[in-house]
């Protein structure tokens, strides 16, 4: 019997979505992503309400989704990751239940343990066969890995694949394979190509930046973690960036062959790997053409799901084996606690993502942010969202100094004797304060909106309503 | 100083304030949209009437669209509105 129905209404009645269930989406189309508005309109269509949505993260394409939550279609939503667009009018309050953030790594560890079980998941494919055997290296919409939609498609209780390229043949590499698979769907496109591999993947010209970059980069070396074998993973950001171009510099002169690069990959992780820094790429997601264009060329560059990428109970989870990870933030606090959950009047603009899995599993967890945004110290008493607990927060870079977790006194002595400035992160704070005056703390409502859960499954904070 | 035309300073960049001066009859009258109101709203209003008192502008409209400055530029971008709608 064929898997490949007509058309997306007649997939979703097979799969028996009712009232109440759960669906659930993967992000690797970003924010050039039609899938998951498609899908949703489907549903809307049906009159079926009540849904909760598993998203592996949430992106401004998706703002259709608001419209499915004044209907009630949607009352739940759970995700990683929340971009400001949909952050903003959630903040707003306009959902009665609270947004579930949960991470890469506690996400699928939740949906293998049927914490959060789905009925019906809809994954974007670039490619796929009649047998539902699908990939993300080929097609006009390609994407690279797949690695956060293997937990759906194993888990769900129905897999539906929708493809904008439906092979006659058999597709002979598949990501995800068509024995987790119920129903294919073709469509026309399932994503906007500009979309996908869009994002912050410009190295940075800013010299704040640059600075920041080159101070990680001394850290790094002279935390004596620098050998053959070295692991690293860096975000997208341009100062993350542009620490890796030095890093890359540094590891060819020296000739140091690291093993692995981890993460979200783009173009520059791939420098590292043609130009032997590293033996392999594990990549739970591609960033951009280039990240694209290696993992499915290259052998060495490998698709890794997003439970071996992160999971807390996975026991060859690859962010226990980073030696180093580069982090962003929007607000530290002086006890290295970490927001990327929230802006500096408390709305939702983000989600952890991997940044409390590889903080908990590497050996050095970095944060490089400048002093100061504008106007806002980025270090404060208290983040308005704890996304990442100070505990496992190593070290903050900034352009004025190095700030080292007190608990890492081994780490501090070797920056000082390599001659790199540490001050206290209080210390930090002072002199942006100095500069900037002391901010008051906008208000916060009084109803919770969001409710962030650690990998572990415990609730680390919540997020309240913004008062407008 | 009496305010006799309208003039502008700054610009709309990150970390800049854009200032707009135009004459009143009704004394001072400070509107403020900022990126950091929450934060630094009261102290960027106390910064504005305290450079229109040094300057003494006394029936001016000033305009601020703060895109997070610093207390200083907010304070040199007044100064030059000031300087530029004054009397020739």
């Amino acid at each position: 019997m064929s898997k490949v129905v007509k058309t997306l209404r007649e997939a979703i009645e097979l799969a028996g979505l009712k009232d109440g269930m759960t669906v659930s989406f993967h992000h690797h189309l970003r924010n050039g992503d039609f899938v998951l508005n498609m899908v949703m309109e489907q549903i809307a269509a049906l009159g079926i309400k009540d849904l909760t949505v598993n998203a592996s993260s949430l992106f401004d394409a998706h703002t259709p989704l608001l419209e499915h939550i004044k209907n009630h279609v949607v009352t739940k939503i759970l995700t990683d990751y929340m971009s400001a667009g949909l952050g903003h009018e959630i903040s707003r309050g306009v959902m009665e239940k609270p947004v579930e953030f949960r991470t890469h790594g506690g996400r699928p560890a939740d949906i293998a343990l049927g914490r959060t079980p789905i009925d019906v998941a809809f994954i974007a494919a670039p490619t796929a066969d009649s047998e539902g055997n699908c990939t993300g290296k080929l097609g006009k919409s390609a994407c690279g890995s797949l690695g956060y939609a293997f937990a759906d498609a194993k888990y769900a209780k129905k897999t539906v694949i929708i493809t904008d390229n439906l092979l006659d043949g058999t597709l002979s590499e598949p990501s995800i394979s068509g024995e987790d698979v119920d129903y294919v769907v073709a469509v026309d496109a399932i994503g906007d190509p500009n979309g996908i591999v869009s994002g912050t993947t410009k190295i940075t010209r800013d010299p704040v930046g640059l600075i920041m970059a080159q101070t990680a980069v001394k850290v790094i070396e002279a935390s004596g973690l620098l050998r053959d074998g070295f692991s690293f993973q860096t975000g997208a950001g341009g100062a993350s960036l542009a620490a890796a171009m030095y890093l890359k510099n540094v590891m060819l002169a020296k000739g140091v062959c690291g093993s692995f690069g981890l993460g979200g990959i783009t173009g520059y992780m791939v420098d590292m790997l043609r130009e032997g820094c590293f033996r392999s790429l594990l990549d739970v997601q591609c960033f951009d053409l280039k990240a694209v264009e290696s993992i499915r060329d290259d052998p060495r560059h490998r698709e890794i799901s997003g439970a071996r990428y992160a999971s807390p109970w996975e026991k060859d989870a690859a962010v226990n084996d980073l030696d180093v990870v580069i982090l962003g933030a929007t607000e530290v606090d002086t006890d290295f606690n970490v927001n990327v959950h929230t802006d500096s009047n408390g709305f939702i603009m983000g989600g952890s993502g991997g940044h409390s899995d590889t903080a908990a599993g590497a050996k050095i967890a970095m944060i490089i942010a400048p002093i100061m945004r504008a106007r806002l110290p980025i270090v404060t008493d208290r983040v308005g969202c704890i996304s990442t607990p100070g505990s496992t927060i190593d070290v903050l870079v900034t352009q004025k100094g190095v700030a080292v977790n007190p608990a890492r006194t081994d780490l501090r002595e070797r920056l000082k004797a390599a001659g790199i400035p540490v001050r206290s992160i209080e210390e930090l704070k002072q002199i942006a304060e100095k500069i900037t005056g002391v901010p008051k703390k906008p208000p916060k409502g009084d109803r919770v909106v969001g409710e962030v859960y650690y990998r572990d499954g415990t609730l680390l904070d919540s997020i309240y309503n913004v008062p407008v | 100083m009496k305010i006799v035309k309208k003039a502008t300073a700054g610009t709309l960049e990150s970390g800049d304030v854009y200032v707009e001066l135009s004459p009143s009859d009704s004394g001072n009258e400070i509107e403020l949209q900022s990126a950091v109101l929450l934060q630094f709203g009261d102290a960027i209003r106390e910064s504005a009437q305290d450079v229109l008192r040094q300057f003494e502008v006394e029936n001016a409209k000033l305009k601020l669209i703060d895109q997070g400055a610093l207390d200083c530029v907010i304070r040199a971008r007044i100064e030059t509105a000031v300087l530029r709608g004054k009397e020739a």
